[in-house]
């Protein structure tokens, strides 16, 4: 991934300027590259298939095959994205809080919590729990999407300290 | 030679309490905590501390806040006390509603934030380059990448944002004005001095109604009173005399009338049929479909519903998080923003992809205790973005990371951003840095850290160019 291209052009870069040998240089970023490193981010995109709600894709990437059961990931999506779904929804609540919003010219929101950040809060809450309990065990991390504008779920892949070659 | 390629030398940990630029990352520390606003990579205003977000240009916003305030002044000096005495006290009453109506609505719709998307940090850029360059063939630059996606069973082309290193959702588009990625771009409104999208577009909606209702109410009365004042055996002429206000007033308000109203006839047309002006222009449905509903995906085919969901619909929330904090490691110069979301990358500006990405590295570092921290992290990174910025920056990205690893070494103890781009860390985009770091202050204590990756990708190359 890109991270290990930066590292090999590293030990590219400085063996040149250094005039050391590539495995010396090698192992000199081996040897500081013990601690348990980010190898990689998978990023699951935005499903735009039903407009232009905040939806997720729930395909299934290949890179997680080796670390978490296709069910549970899909599941997380899914329960994500209902979630968001419920933050979008039309219905008679989120009517009354924008007639109410406009009568008082948006001076509501000063005070009020909208519906959405409350879902947000609850999405917040359930990524924590999920992180903890089922992706941390397993090397993995979700980020909220919210931190990435809704654009992407990235979830961060922790190489272990034991599969130290090349990274 | 090797021995200032040190980074074997260079403890983690020793790092993140006295990285690169040591002197001023302890000076940041030793500030308050910077937040997200500060460092955010478009045009953008903020004042109260990143409450309140404008525009660069504020257009003519000063403009229409006189005129409505000057208005409304004439009238209720001038007009009011006439027509109190001679019709009822409800006047100023309702003038003096609409007016508190438009005025707030005016400046939640230019205080607002649009809907900006913050842009794709360097991890995600990187990621959709790899997924574009394994798709198709890309040799140089390709021609505007486009991805075609099926929504409601139609065909819809997402384009890919050079600016910020992505592909735009469906209805967004990037205002130029503000070099931001608006969601559900409707347009950019000089006259409210800020662009028009998801989040403020019903405070625009509701400013231009009250101002339609605002300003014939005020011509209407105006003409009451003037007619009212001749009536009473005094000429037409006699009655503009006595009242001069009243045509000054009369004269804003039938000017504006006519297109205040003419803007709400057709926002209210977009409204209910859930277009934006942007869509409406660029004829995105109505060309291919005709006089065809369908032929707008988004649209609910009902016009309440549309108005509903347009107008009433839940409140997103905004996507930049201008008062977030930036992470103690983060609030290093600059250039880039938070480790989140703002990554300040001008599209053409090599030395920021580098800046983003060494930054992001030390991030990690300093989270994860891995060591990067070598010659330029970022280099790589722009091998595959390398397609566009070659074709604006002068110096490969092959050769400028062994010069710039050699002008350090030669020159000893300079604080190094990010050796490559020397030339294209002249350019613009300095905005963004924090003027703090432009002291590339060498110092012995820095020399080991030469090759590391600081965040200023300009500050390095000041001194050696």
């Amino acid at each position: 991934m890109v991270q290990d291209w930066r590292k090999l052009e590293v030990v590219d870069r400085c063996v040149a300027d250094s005039y050391e040998t590539p495995t010396m240089a090698e192992t000199h970023s081996l040897q500081d590259l013990q601690q348990p490193a980010v190898s990689s981010k998978v990023f699951v995109q935005r499903d735009y298939s039903s407009g232009t709600i905040c939806k997720f894709q729930t395909k299934f990437p290949s890179e997680l095959e080796s670390r978490v059961d296709k069910q549970q990931f899909e599941e997380t999506i899914q329960t994500l994205n209902n979630l968001y779904a419920e933050a979008e929804k039309l219905g008679g609540k989120s009517y009354l809080e924008g007639c109410l919003a406009c009568l008082t010219a948006y001076t509501i929101f000063l005070c009020m919590e909208t519906h959405y950040e409350k879902v947000l809060k609850k999405i917040a809450r359930y990524i924590k729990d999920q992180n903890e309990k089922i992706y941390a065990p397993r090397g993995l991390l979700l980020t909220d999407p919210i931190e990435r504008g809704l654009r992407v779920v990235e979830i961060t892949i922790f190489e272990d300290r034991s599969i130290g070659s090349g990274r | 030679m090797m021995k200032n390629c040190e980074y074997q030398q260079i403890d983690p940990r020793a790092l993140s309490v006295s990285p690169s630029s040591a002197q001023n990352h302890t000076e940041t520390k030793a500030q308050r905590p910077r937040r997200k606003w500060e460092v955010f990579p478009g045009k953008n205003r903020f004042f109260c501390d990143g409450r309140i977000i404008l525009a660069r240009q504020s257009g003519v916003l000063p403009l229409t806040l006189g005129l409505i305030v000057v208005t409304c002044g004439l009238f209720f000096a001038f007009d009011c006390p006439f027509l109190v005495e001679h019709l009822t006290v409800f006047i100023p009453v309702i003038g003096g509603v609409l007016f508190v109506f438009v005025v707030i609505s005016l400046l939640r719709t230019s205080f607002t934030d649009p809907g900006i998307l913050p842009r794709a940090t360097p991890d995600e850029a990187a990621d959709i380059e790899k997924q574009i360059d394994t798709s198709g063939s890309s040799t140089y630059r390709p021609p505007p990448r486009t991805k075609e996606i099926l929504i409601n069973q139609q065909v819809v082309k997402l384009k890919y944002c050079f600016t910020c290193k992505m592909f735009r959702p469906p209805r967004t588009s990037h205002c130029s004005l503000c070099d931001n990625c608006v969601e559900r771009f409707d347009h950019h409104c000089p006259w409210v001095g800020n662009c028009v999208g998801k989040r403020n577009y019903r405070f625009f909606y509701s400013f231009i109604i009250s101002l339609s209702f605002l300003t014939s109410f005020i011509f209407g009365c105006v003409i009451t009173h003037i007619t009212l004042r001749s009536q009473a055996g005094k000429s037409l002429v006699q009655a503009i005399q006595e009242s001069p206000a009243s045509v000054v007033e009369l004269v804003i308000c039938f000017f504006s009338v006519w297109s205040i109203l003419g803007l709400s006839g057709f926002h209210t047309y977009l409204v209910a049929s859930n277009l934006t002006t942007n869509e409406d222009i660029k004829g995105s449905w109505s060309s291919k479909r005709g006089a065809e509903e369908s032929g707008n995906p988004y649209s609910y085919n009902n016009i309440i519903t549309n108005c509903c969901a347009t107008l009433c619909g839940p409140m997103p929330p905004s996507l930049i998080d201008r008062r977030g904090f930036l992470p103690p490691d983060e609030a290093i110069p600059a250039a880039s923003a938070s480790e989140i979301e703002l990554p300040p990358f001008a599209a053409k500006n090599d030395a920021h992809m580098c800046t983003q990405s060494t930054k992001d590295v030390l991030e990690r570092m300093v989270h994860s205790s891995e060591f990067p921290g070598l010659c330029p992290p970022g280099t790589p990174k722009t091998s595959p973005l390398g397609l566009e910025a070659t074709s604006v920056s002068g110096p490969s990205t092959e050769t400028s990371p062994s010069t710039g690893c050699s002008r350090q070494l030669a020159h000893g103890p300079v604080v190094t951003p990010c050796p490559p781009f020397s030339r294209s860390s002249k350019r613009d985009s300095l905005h963004s840095i924090n003027p703090a770091f432009r002291l590339a202050s060498p110092s012995p204590s820095l020399s080991r850290t030469n090759l590391f990756l600081s965040e200023s990708a300009d500050v390095g190359f000041i001194p050696l160019t």
